[in-house]
């Protein structure tokens, strides 16, 4: 983990502001209000949710016979792959 | 060094190969389309070693810039009047993000009405961007300003962009002899960009990020301090540029006969050089006069407005374009720096040549006539539309 940004003059600032981190780090998922949920018995991994979601928060795990998985840390929850699922195998619950 | 005869619009796209800009994103558009057409010929016969990118609009040619100048590369496009404004999105997100792009822009009067022709509104519009603004006044100097505007925007105390303008069709279309620098001489004057932080695959960063209320002002002004800094580079490039390739145009503010004069006329862009004309004449017959041309509004010549205020009794100053204010642009901002300034000499605006009118050595000797007389009879109409045709049989109107 690097040393958290903490200044204290505009002197100590970057130029321009720049994070030493790329956007992946910042957890979005917690804006999410409706959590997808794969039903892996009907998906037939066509990938056409990994292809529109626009958030690249779903990924295909290679090592596991090339299944879908939800990166929940930044789905949130717009539910363009269970619109786009051919098979109907995406259901939207509503977060607790 | 080789002189060639060419338009203001080749000037240009020379100054960008002996540059070695190695992102072109441009769009085509009246009456700049000549500075893409000669660039895409170069890149196609293998003389410039450059992505050029075609994009669907302005707005996206600036997009592929920052994001071009911010993964390193030096990045160069052209614009004009509407593909300007179109940008200005854009802009403040390239001078935020402080990347330092050099563009060239015709200046070209907005619609409507439908108009083609020199006006300085386009870019007069664009003054609080955050882009450091050049108004050039010859083809020599529209290519010289390109070099000396990479070497003044990519100064790590500075990293602000740069737009050079020329005026539509005088500059842009009209083919004048210019002199292209050696690129053995340009290399050693432009070393390649080296960005303080780029983007890097392997080592990710986020550019252009959030800040949130209690840093957005710290941010800002560290935009302001390199404002600030710009002033002692431009100087310094100039001076450098004046030793290496024997030209000097002028830094911030450009003085012609100033020194012993008791008015001046602060002029931008083509207008200034019939102005210069219209000086030679009268200093001939022993008036007074001088020309100060407004070669950078941005950075603006605060200081060297003052310390010409101190030398002269009355300034004219002529805008080609008029931004509803309390007068021009030029003029409202030449009379807030004098505001507080110890000597404040007689101002007076001038709105002339709009919409590509000529602005003759007739018109201008008719300033310049009044200038003279201002010490005795005052200002008169503080804010002038210059020949303009109002139905009086005063003179002739071009």
């Amino acid at each position: 983990m690097k040393k958290r940004w903490d200044p204290k003059s505009y002197k100590d600032l970057p130029y321009t502001p720049i994070m030493d981190r790329p956007t992946t780090h910042n957890k979005t998922g917690v804006w999410r209000t409706f959590r997808p949920i794969i039903d892996y018995e009907k998906c037939t991994k066509c990938y056409i949710c990994w292809k529109f979601c626009p958030d690249a928060a779903i990924i295909i795990v290679e090592e596991e016979d090339r299944k879908v998985e939800i990166d929940y840390d930044h789905c949130k929850g717009c539910a363009v792959c269970a619109e786009e699922c051919p098979v109907k195998c995406i259901k939207m619950e509503r977060e607790r | 060094m080789v002189k060639k005869v060419i338009t203001g619009n080749y000037s240009l796209a020379y100054g960008c190969k002996l540059c070695r800009a190695e992102v072109v994103a441009a769009y085509p558009i009246t009456p700049q389309t000549t500075v893409v057409e000669k660039l895409a010929e170069f890149v196609a016969n293998n003389e410039m070693d450059t992505q050029y990118v075609k994009v669907e609009s302005e707005h996206s040619a600036m997009a592929a810039c920052i994001s071009a100048s911010l993964a390193g590369a030096r990045t160069f496009t052209a614009t004009s009047a509407h593909g300007l404004t179109l940008m200005h999105e854009v802009l403040i997100w390239a001078s935020g993000s402080r990347t330092p792009i050099v563009m060239g822009n015709i200046n070209r009067a907005m619609a409507p009405p439908w108009s083609v022709w020199a006006d300085h509104l386009d870019s007069v519009a664009q003054r609080d961007t955050g882009w450091m603004q050049i108004y050039a006044e010859t083809n020599q100097e529209v290519l010289d300003s390109i070099i000396q505007a990479y070497k003044i925007s990519e100064d790590h105390d500075v990293l602000l962009p740069s737009m050079i303008m020329e005026d539509a069709f005088f500059l842009s279309h009209t083919t004048e002899a210019v002199d292209i620098p050696e690129q053995a001489d340009v290399d050693a004057f432009l070393p390649p960009y080296d960005p303080p932080e780029k983007l890097d695959v392997d080592d990710p960063k986020g550019f252009c990020s959030l800040v949130m209320p209690d840093w957005y002002m710290e941010f800002r002004y560290l935009m302001y301090e390199a404002w600030n800094k710009a002033k002692k580079v431009i100087y310094d490039v100039v001076e450098e540029f004046e030793q290496k390739f024997g030209r000097n145009h002028g830094a911030l503010l450009d003085n012609y006969r100033c020194d012993d004069a008791d008015v001046v006329l602060i002029a931008a862009g083509t207008s200034a050089a019939t102005a210069r004309e219209v000086v030679d004449e009268y200093r001939e017959q022993g008036k007074k006069v001088g020309l100060a041309r407004m070669r950078f509004f941005r950075p603006f010549p605060a200081d060297e407005l003052r310390s010409l205020a101190k030398e002269v009794d009355s300034i004219g100053v002529l805008d080609r374009s008029f931004t509803f204010a309390h007068g021009g642009a030029f003029y409202t901002e030449v009379a807030g720096a004098l505001y507080n300034s110890p000597s404040k000499p007689m101002l007076k605006n001038y709105i002339a040549g709009l919409g590509g009118r000529d602005i003759t050595p007739a018109t201008l000797r008719g300033l310049y006539d009044e200038l003279l007389q201002m010490k005795e009879n005052g200002p008169g109409q503080e804010i002038e539309w210059v020949d303009l045709k109002d139905g009086a049989p005063h003179g002739e109107v071009p």
